[in-house]
């Protein structure tokens, strides 16, 4: 160290007294690996973009889509966000009971988005339309699998949420993961939106 | 799939005696010598009674120190292994001429290429560069620990993981013989049936989470944790080329983790991704893996030139030369490695535009490159060089690396890329810019930071050899390969015709003999300092007149790191404190917020393991068992709202007394 040299100028300060609590870093965190998870969508959604059309003398999305039944399932899904987000005003209030039935109608209508999509996905299959029939129907199946496969992730976690919110309140953890939940469901119903457009109103109209 | 299948079917799936390979003389002794060497290793730890200490300050330790130093480890023991390959190959092609089928069988040798290069740069490279990361980043920021303490310690442990089961392979079955990166439709379930690309999927795709959560952490410490008054151009060159590299980690792995998806569903559920039939498209994954794969190659390179700023800015005790360029110039590379992918598959016959258009991107990262080059220079002008292994490797990189970058430009030359395509040119190019590029730094780095993780000097003699055997191993053993790939011969070739051609291959091998003598250097030098550690030691915690905060703490730093958080006025903080009469504080201690151990983990990683095996060998059940574990263990975790604790005042008091003693008695 050069402590023979003498400090002209004022000593500065090098290092706090005082506590130092560094922000917050879960709200970033989260978004980073929501920015992850979108890349995996980006994947598939290019996939489904080259090998989309396809159909090796299969069916194509016109000859398999319902869009009645698909416009109700995005229905379903939209409102489960709205819920969402009145859980979220709840949680603001710190009103646990309304909290939690928010979030329950929120699983309701998550679970019944799945239901709609199993009975499609059957439906395709039982009309040989499964996921080996084509590149079209691989990649048809594998990105709107995988989302679907998301929103049973959501609906695991938000019990598991529900169960911790019950047990131990609105603690600053809790709030921290129903926010970390909440940005989950939000960007599932983004990527649907991308989904019923891209693949189901392009595939059939297009 | 459950049609009439006996039970021991149902137990086993497709896991049989013959899967065991004790037909292979070379793998049986492999074996032994594994097994024998474990259990003596086992037999040991059990004797000192140390696994109460490994578990508890090791294995379940969530400090990025610890973490750090294991994934060091991790990549050291990996290195042996995919040298071990090396040389096998070395060897078999330096041999196999004039109707000498060589020792190797080309299925045997097929294997081996695969695992050398998934080896050397998911478990080597990779852990080695995650490792520094971890060890070095939130030192350097001023930091406690990373943003995600729990998270870190999970990622490494599935980093592990992947290296289990790409090594199980070994023994239990067969590895992919498809070639490091698994081309479609030959990776595909037609052409490769067996268990080796499953493999190589699941050992990836393990080990990808990981590396993406690791990556994920790291940014979020990066961006959220520095010390006041360190702005973003107040960063060490290291901290910025790790945040620019995990940038690139979390924009490239998940697409990495989606293609190897897309094709573990053509294996195991016969979708057509990748299929030649039923609308199939292959090009599709070649594009998508090298979306992944180019960047993966900066991801690699960014940390070691940022190591190789450090070391040469305090070698030459000065400021680095052109800070700001150098941190624009990262930024440059991070962005333009996104564009160029293409270059990897001139040949794929995407038409003169597309090509012109990735070709030009390519030559263009080279710009950026160049600059670093010469601020590293312009640093050394007119400086104090100190000639201390760090630097000697630093200078060994910035020699051998021009060269392959030069021959990277030939390469992005489309015209020159149909003929030099897939030829052992390309394999002398790539090594030169990994070794002379990344293990270089690399091991600069081992030398220049092993003092601040165990207070104690590389013994600078076996440095030396180290180096000098690893620079002059690898003219020898990849100049050849050039002058091979301009002659027209490809890679991935176990015998050859041509008797003209085996004088190079043998002086390659001579080459690859050199680099063992380098490794073997390496690993004495680790346990000669050890030995001499007394007389290596560096009390100060600066043994190199350092210039950024890492050593500013005592060697090894405490738990806390920093027993009062650091206020940045310079880029060169520690320097400038130095310079400016910082004195450490010496009381006035309080107690210090720090996370909790905990062991999930080394679990969550063990039922990967296990789920992973059974995807392999088609053990349906144990799947289904392990899948639902991996689930319930996490939840499980979640219910631990317990997570950190206080290191009181007076430990921290003590911590701090025994070090002010110990510079006491230095002066």
């Amino acid at each position: 160290m050069s402590a023979t040299q003498v400090q002209e100028t004022e000593k500065p300060q090098f290092y706090l007294t005082e506590d130092h609590h560094p922000e917050n870093s879960t709200n970033l965190g989260f978004w980073l690996y929501l920015m992850s998870d979108c890349l995996i969508f980006a994947v598939l959604f290019a996939t489904h973009g080259v090998l989309g059309r396809n159909y090796a003398a299969g069916p194509s999305p016109a000859d398999l889509f319902d869009l009645n039944l698909v416009a109700i399932n995005t229905a379903l899904l939209l409102f489960s966000s709205i819920t969402y987000g009145f859980a979220m005003l709840q949680m603001e209030r710190g009103a646990k009971m309304e909290t939690l039935v928010w979030l329950g109608i929120t699983g309701l209508f998550g679970a019944a988005f799945l239901a709609v999509e199993i009975y499609e996905f059957h439906h395709l299959i039982a009309e040989g339309a499964g996921p080996t029939r084509s590149a079209f129907l691989s990649s048809f199946f594998t990105l709107v699998g995988t989302h679907g496969l998301h929103v049973t992730f959501g609906l695991i976690w938000l019990v598991t949420l529900m169960v911790q919110v019950s047990k131990r309140g609105l603690i600053p953890e809790n709030r921290r993961r129903l926010m970390c939940l909440s940005m989950f469901w939000h960007f599932l119903d983004v990527i649907w939106i991308g989904v019923f457009s891209f693949v189901y109103l392009l595939g059939v109209l297009g | 799939m459950f049609g009439d299948i006996s039970l021991t079917q149902f137990i086993f799936g497709r896991l049989t005696w013959e899967a065991i390979p004790y037909h292979e003389p070379i793998l049986v002794v492999t074996f032994a010598v594994v097994a024998l060497g474990g259990l003596a290793i086992l037999g040991l730890i059990t004797k000192f009674k140390l696994w109460g200490y490994l578990w508890n300050e090791w294995f379940t330790s969530v400090d990025h120190k610890k973490i750090g130093i294991m994934y060091i480890i991790l990549a050291i023991i990996m290195l042996l292994r995919g040298f071990a390959d090396a040389i096998m190959m070395r060897i078999q092609q330096a041999i196999a001429f004039n109707g000498n089928e060589g020792y190797l069988n080309p299925h045997h040798y097929d294997q081996i290429f695969t695992a050398h290069g998934v080896i050397m740069i998911f478990f080597v490279a990779m852990p080695f560069v995650t490792g520094f990361m971890n060890y070095v980043v939130p030192l350097q920021i001023g930091a406690r620990d990373v943003s995600f303490p729990f998270l870190n310690n999970f990622s490494f442990w599935m980093t592990t993981a992947g290296a289990v089961i790409i090594m199980m392979s070994l023994f239990v079955g067969e590895f992919a013989r498809t070639g490091w990166l698994a081309y479609p439709p030959l990776s595909g379930a037609d052409y490769s049936p067996g268990v080796g690309v499953d493999y190589y999927i699941w050992g990836l795709q393990v080990a990808g989470v990981g590396t993406t959560l690791s990556g994920i952490n790291l940014i979020a410490t990066i961006v959220k944790m520095r010390a006041p008054g360190m702005t973003f151009m107040k960063m060490p060159i290291f901290t910025w080329t790790s945040l620019c590299t995990n940038i690139l980690i979390v924009a490239t792995f998940p697409i990495l983790t989606a293609t190897l998806a897309l094709l573990s569903l053509d294996r195991y559920v016969d979708t057509n991704f990748f299929t030649n039939d039923l609308g199939g498209n292959p090009m599709m994954y070649i594009n998508l893996i090298w979306i992944w794969g180019h960047p993966e190659v900066y991801i690699l390179v960014l940390p070691a030139f940022g190591i190789f700023s450090e070391v040469v800015a305090t070698f030459s005790g000065k400021r680095l030369f052109g800070y700001a360029s150098m941190v624009y110039a990262t930024c440059v590379i991070m962005i333009l490695s996104y564009l160029v992918w293409l270059h990897h598959f001139f040949t794929m016959g995407s038409g003169a535009s597309v090509n012109a258009f990735f070709g030009i991107t390519t030559m263009i990262i080279s710009i950026p490159t160049g600059a670093k080059m010469f601020n590293w220079l312009f640093t050394m002008y007119r400086g104090r060089i100190r000639y201390e292994v760090p630097m000697l490797w630093t200078i060994g990189f910035m020699v051998t690396f021009v060269i392959g970058g030069m021959t990277g430009v030939m390469l992005a030359i489309p015209p020159a890329d149909f003929v030099l395509h897939n030829s052992l040119f390309l394999i002398a190019h790539f090594h030169n810019v990994i070794i002379g590029g990344v293990l270089f730094g690399l091991m600069a780095g081992v030398v220049y930071w092993f003092p601040k993780a165990f207070g104690y000097k590389l013994d600078p003699f076996w440095g030396k050899m180290s180096f000098w055997f690893w620079q002059i191993g690898f003219f020898f053993a990849f100049m050849p390969l050039y002058v091979l790939g301009l002659m027209g011969v490809t890679r991935r070739v176990s015998q050859f015709e041509d008797p003209s051609l085996q004088i190079w291959f043998i002086i390659a091998a001579f080459g690859a003999a050199l680099i063992a003598i380098g490794i073997a250097s390496f690993i004495i030098q680790l346990v000669v300092s050890y030995l001499k550690r007394d007389q290596l030691r560096c009390d100060t915690g600066d043994p190199w007149n350092g210039r950024t905060l890492e050593w500013s703490t005592s060697s090894p730093p405490p738990d806390y790191n920093f027993a009062f958080t650091p206020v940045v006025h310079d880029h060169d903080s520690w320097y400038d404190m130095k310079n400016r009469g910082y004195e450490r504080p010496l009381e006035g201690f309080k107690p210090i917020h720090m996370p909790k151990n905990t062991g999930t983990g080394v679990i969550l990683s063990g039922i990967s393991i296990v789920l992973a095996f059974a995807l392999i060998w088609y053990i349906w059940w144990l799947a289904a068992v392990a899948f639902i574990a991996l689930i319930a263990v996490s939840i499980a975790h979640t219910f631990n709202y317990d997570r950190d604790f206080f290191i009181p005042a007076e430990t921290v008091t003590a911590t701090e007394d025994a070090r002010t003693k110990l510079l006491a008695e230095r002066t």
